[in-house]
This record gives C-alpha cells, sequence and structure tokens, in this order.
C-alpha cells in the first residue's frame, strides 16, 4: 500500500475522534474520542518513519504512547475526584471554577 | 492481492469501524470496548508496517493499561452514584460538519501532496535501530519521560485519594 493510503487510515479515524470530543457530553466519552485522536497521529507517525526509512518518528510515537497512558491516567483520576464533588460526569454541568 | 494489501484493507475496516462504535455506542462500557478492538488492530497496523516493539507496545500499554484504568473508573464512578452514569451525544449535526470538514481537508493534502510511491525496502532491524538512537540522540526526552511518569503517577494517586 502506498503512504497516503496510511495517512487517508489515520485522517479518517483523527475525524471519527475529534466527532466523538465534539458531541459526547460524558468527560470519560470525551477522553476515549481524544484517544481515537492521538492513535490517529501515531498511524502517521509510525508511516512516515518507515516510508522515509528512518527510526526517529517511531521514537516519537513510543514517546506519544507513554504521555498519552500518564494522561488517560491523570484524565481519569481528575473525573473519579469530579465524581466525588459534584455527582456528575457531564462535561456541559462542570461549570465552576471554585475548588 | 499481496499479503501486505489483504491485511491493510482488513485492519482498516476493523479499525474504522471500531472506531465509529466507540463515538456511536449508547453504552458507556461498550464504548471502552470498542476502543480495545481499536487499539489491538492499530497494533496490527504497527505490524504491517515492520515496527514489532511499538506493535507490543501498544498492546501492553494502551490494550493493557489505558483500557483497565478506564474499567476501573467507570466502574467506580457508577459505585460512587450507585446508578448507570448516562452516555449521550449532544451537537450530532455540528460535529459531523466539523469532523467531515477537516476530513475533507486532509485528504485533499494527500492528494496534492502526491504521496503514492511504494515503500523502500527494511534496512537493518527498526528495534535494534530504535533502541540505539533512545539512548544516544533521545537519552535527555527519554530520562524526562521518566520523570513525566512519575509526576503523572504521584498526581494520579493524589487526585484519587481516599475521602479524609
Amino acid at each position: 500500500m502506498p503512504l497516503s493510503a496510511y495517512l487517508t487510515l489515520s485522517a479518517i479515524l483523527f475525524s471519527i475522534g475529534l466527532f466523538g470530543v465534539i458531541t459526547r457530553r460524558n468527560t470519560v466519552g470525551i477522553l476515549l474520542g481524544v484517544e481515537l485522536m492521538l492513535n490517529a497521529v501515531n498511524i502517521n507517525l509510525v508511516a512516515f518513519s518507515r516510508f522515509h526509512g528512518t527510526e526517529v518518528g517511531m521514537v516519537f510515537s513510543l514517546f506519544a504512547i507513554c504521555i498519552t497512558v500518564a494522561e488517560v491516567a491523570i484524565g481519569l483520576s481528575l473525573v473519579i475526584l469530579l465524581f466525588r464533588m459534584r455527582r456528575t460526569a457531564i462535561a456541559d454541568q462542570i461549570d465552576w471554577l471554585k475548588g | 492481492m499481496t499479503p501486505e494489501v489483504v491485511g491493510f484493507w482488513v485492519l482498516a475496516i476493523t479499525l474504522v469501524g471500531s472506531a465509529l462504535g466507540v463515538v456511536l455506542t449508547k453504552n458507556l462500557f461498550h464504548s471502552v470496548l470498542w476502543l480495545a478492538l481499536g487499539l489491538i488492530s492499530t497494533a496490527g497496523v504497527f505490524l504491517l508496517l515492520d515496527a514489532e516493539f511499538l506493535a507490543a507496545v501498544q498492546v501492553l500499554l494502551y490494550a493493557g493499561g489505558v483500557i483497565t484504568v478506564v474499567v476501573f473508573a467507570i466502574v467506580v464512578t457508577e459505585k460512587l452514584v450507585g446508578e448507570k452514569i448516562s452516555h449521550t451525544s449532544k451537537r450530532l449535526a455540528g460535529g459531523t460538519i466539523v469532523a467531515a470538514g477537516i476530513f475533507g481537508m486532509i485528504a485533499s493534502l494527500i492528494q496534492r501532496a502526491g504521496l503514492d510511491q511504494a515503500r523502500p525496502e527494511m534496512v537493518g532491524d527498526a528495534t535494534a535501530a530504535m533502541g540505539m538512537s533512545l539512548l544516544t540522540k533521545f537519552v535527555l526526552p527519554f530520562e524526562l519521560l521518566g520523570v513525566l511518569l512519575l509526576a503523572g503517577l504521584i498526581a494520579a494517586s493524589y487526585f484519587a485519594r481516599p475521602e479524609e
């Protein structure tokens, strides 16, 4: 398959993830959409790296995967904290600044 | 049809289908399971691109770690409220327009860039090359990543501490 096939697949996944981030009301659902988008970016990085013949893109996507794991852990602990304080996970209802 | 083409189409259909499952299904738990399927087929795409180490990392960290953490979070939050948490969507039309617009932009750019060349032959071992550059050229970002993971660990356990 040519490089453009991988890039198109990744673009489709990115758009679906963006759709999820926009339309989901639950914060966990929004996080899942962000996961999809990050995943699409990783496919892009690995495909470019393979077609370019260097390993730098793969190293980048390794960093991206590790950072995503940290992001998910902190995001979900924030969701649990919000649940304790507000008993809700709907992003529209989380609209106050005072802790 | 070479094995690569067949594998690509199977993985592409699975990936797009499971991604649609993540954003469209009504049940939050089913969303997470669809995401697990999508992440594992992404590992398959990495295998197609000769990145075996990344495929293993993807399965271990994403499908093993992230999915487990999300499932735990859902179970814990549902237990806190004592009812099923709602998982609805809104602004579907707006979301469709924005996502389709972004996709159209990216697709037209890919078309215009003319990236239709076949891939070059694999030279050497990608995993070995990754390991070399991780510990030479990228050693500082690698160490910083360790600091970031430690900070994330401390922050997550602080935020989710038991109530006093």
